[in-house]
């Protein structure tokens, strides 16, 4: 379970996070809507710690994500993390890619690494791709590779930030597809996203944000059906219609 | 007044001017691995470090970038001669060109660390590694790349530099031309020979250099 009570964050004056309370439970899938700079990214930063939070706390199957005696790096193995930048490693095969942490943070033997690699890169369609540098891959390929990457460690959750955003809108659906897979084979996801019609699919809860604030939060039903409870969820919604 | 060319005396001391060249070629090669690391060193302190030490990585770059190369190497033989610190010829060349290139070197790093989109960082960050696997596994490898040909020129200039070495009695490849070149008088032939070793010692590195970021940089 994913628990974040009334966390805020402040990047000097600008109040980003203004008091943000969501608990995601094992299974669910969370879908994060809102205008940009409306601090749906940074919510998903200071979830796996990347970045501090000035007040609340966010607990990961109980841990307390920003306690000082927390081992974030282990922590973290159990939050994938997929960026809007394709981050593949450039330096490194889509094999090596995948097969890098599980080795080092892991400690798993090379054997085993190139396995749990080979078997997510399967995973994510990119079987033929295994020993091809991420300068030969397509923006959609890439981000799969991420994604194959993050389920190495073999995450309990997985975080999604606008994966799809900056991709070639043909490229976009086989990387919605591959998340929209990770969903149905149950993985507990919390996606920030403009793809509006994956959110109504694919969310158990579509929460939006406004200006630092988690407005509002339900069922798709509620959020993209004729009444959403805030008058700005529905001015957002009619907007990017 | 006429000027015969006499190669014979030269030719006769080429072993020796090889070996020379051969010693030039490995105080270079020394002082390039130590300016590296330094340099790496450098850098990383002064982006990361507090202020404290961060003047010190500060100075060492501004110094070895601003002056000639010719003082730093005075620095370390005479400079250090007049506090009674007498450091062997090889170990003041080897110093001078250390104290050089990692100033110079750390500069470039720098700039290939800021190359390096934060992403990345955050990327290997979040799969559990620490900072120093992160660092280690995905951000410096690739700073190497970016600052390969800035390196490589660096190697070049260090060979070159070296040839100061002349002037604290070391006896690499220079140092020994002028000591043949002043007891036989043959001086315009000796240097002529020397900068032929020079030019293919030179060439030698370029070619290396090649070679080795075909096998490194498959990407
Ligand atoms: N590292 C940072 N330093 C300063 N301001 C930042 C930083 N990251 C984000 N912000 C600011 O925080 C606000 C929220 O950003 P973000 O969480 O990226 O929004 P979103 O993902 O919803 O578009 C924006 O105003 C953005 O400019
Ligand atoms: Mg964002």
């Amino acid at each position: 379970m994913i628990e974040v009570k009334n966390i805020h964050k402040n990047f000097g004056d600008l109040h980003v996070l203004k008091g943000i309370d969501l608990t995601v439970k094992k299974g669910e899938v969370v879908c994060v809507i809102g205008a940009s700079g409306s601090g749906k990214s940074t919510l998903l930063y200071c979830i796996n710690g990347l970045e501090k939070i000035q007040k609340g706390e966010v607990f990961v199957n109980g841990v307390s994500v920003h306690a000082k005696g927390t081992d974030i790096n282990k922590l973290r193995q159990n939050l994938g993390m997929v960026f809007q930048q394709w981050n593949s490693f450039p330096h490194l095969t889509a094999l090596e890619n995948v097969a890098l942490s599980p080795r080092i943070v892991k400690k798993m033997s090379k054997k085993e690494a190139n396995e749990t690699a080979k078997k997510q890169l399967i995973h994510v369609g990119l079987e033929d791709k295994l020993n091809v540098y991420p300068s030969a891959l397509s923006g959609g390929q890439q981000q799969r590779l991420a994604i194959a990457r993050a389920l190495a460690m073999d995450p309990e959750y997985m975080l999604f930030d606008e994966a799809t955003s900056a991709l070639d809108p043909e490229l976009v659906g086989e990387v919605l597809d591959t998340m929209r897979l990770l969903a149905k084979e149950g993985m507990t996801m919390i996606c920030v996203t403009h793809e509006m019609s994956f959110a109504r699919d694919v969310s158990d809860r579509v929460a939006y944000f406004h200006e630092g604030v988690m407005e509002e939060i339900g069922p798709p039903e509620q959020i993209f059906g004729k009444n959403p409870k805030s008058e700005n969820t529905k001015k957002f919604l009619t907007n990017i219609r | 007044m006429e000027y015969t060319f006499q190669w014979r005396p030269v030719m006769r001391q080429l072993p020796d001017l090889l070996e020379a060249g051969f010693m030039t070629l490995q105080v270079s090669i020394l002082a390039m691995i130590l300016g590296t690391v330094i340099g790496l060193a450098l850098a990383l302190v002064r982006m990361n470090a507090p202020w404290q030490v961060r003047w010190l990585a500060t100075t060492w770059i501004e110094v070895a970038r601003n002056t000639p190369a010719l003082f730093q190497l005075f620095f370390f033989g005479f400079g250090l001669g007049a506090f009674g610190i007498n450091l062997s010829p090889f170990v003041i060349v080897l110093s001078g060109l250390t104290f050089n290139t990692a100033g110079y070197l750390a500069e470039n790093f720098r700039g290939g660390f800021q190359a390096i989109p934060d992403t990345q960082l955050k990327a290997a960050r979040s799969l559990g590694m620490s900072a120093s696997q992160s660092y280690i596994r995905i951000i410096i490898p690739q700073v190497f790349r970016i600052i390969y040909h800035p390196m490589t020129n660096q190697m070049v200039w260090v060979v070159l530099m070296s040839s100061l070495g002349m002037l604290v009695g070391f006896r690499e490849l220079t140092g020994e031309t002028q000591f043949f070149a002043s007891r036989t008088f043959r001086i315009f032939e000796y240097f002529m020979v020397t900068a032929i070793i020079y030019y293919f010692i030179v060439k030698i590195i370029l070619g290396l250099s090649k070679l080795i970021a075909w096998r490194l940089f498959r990407y």
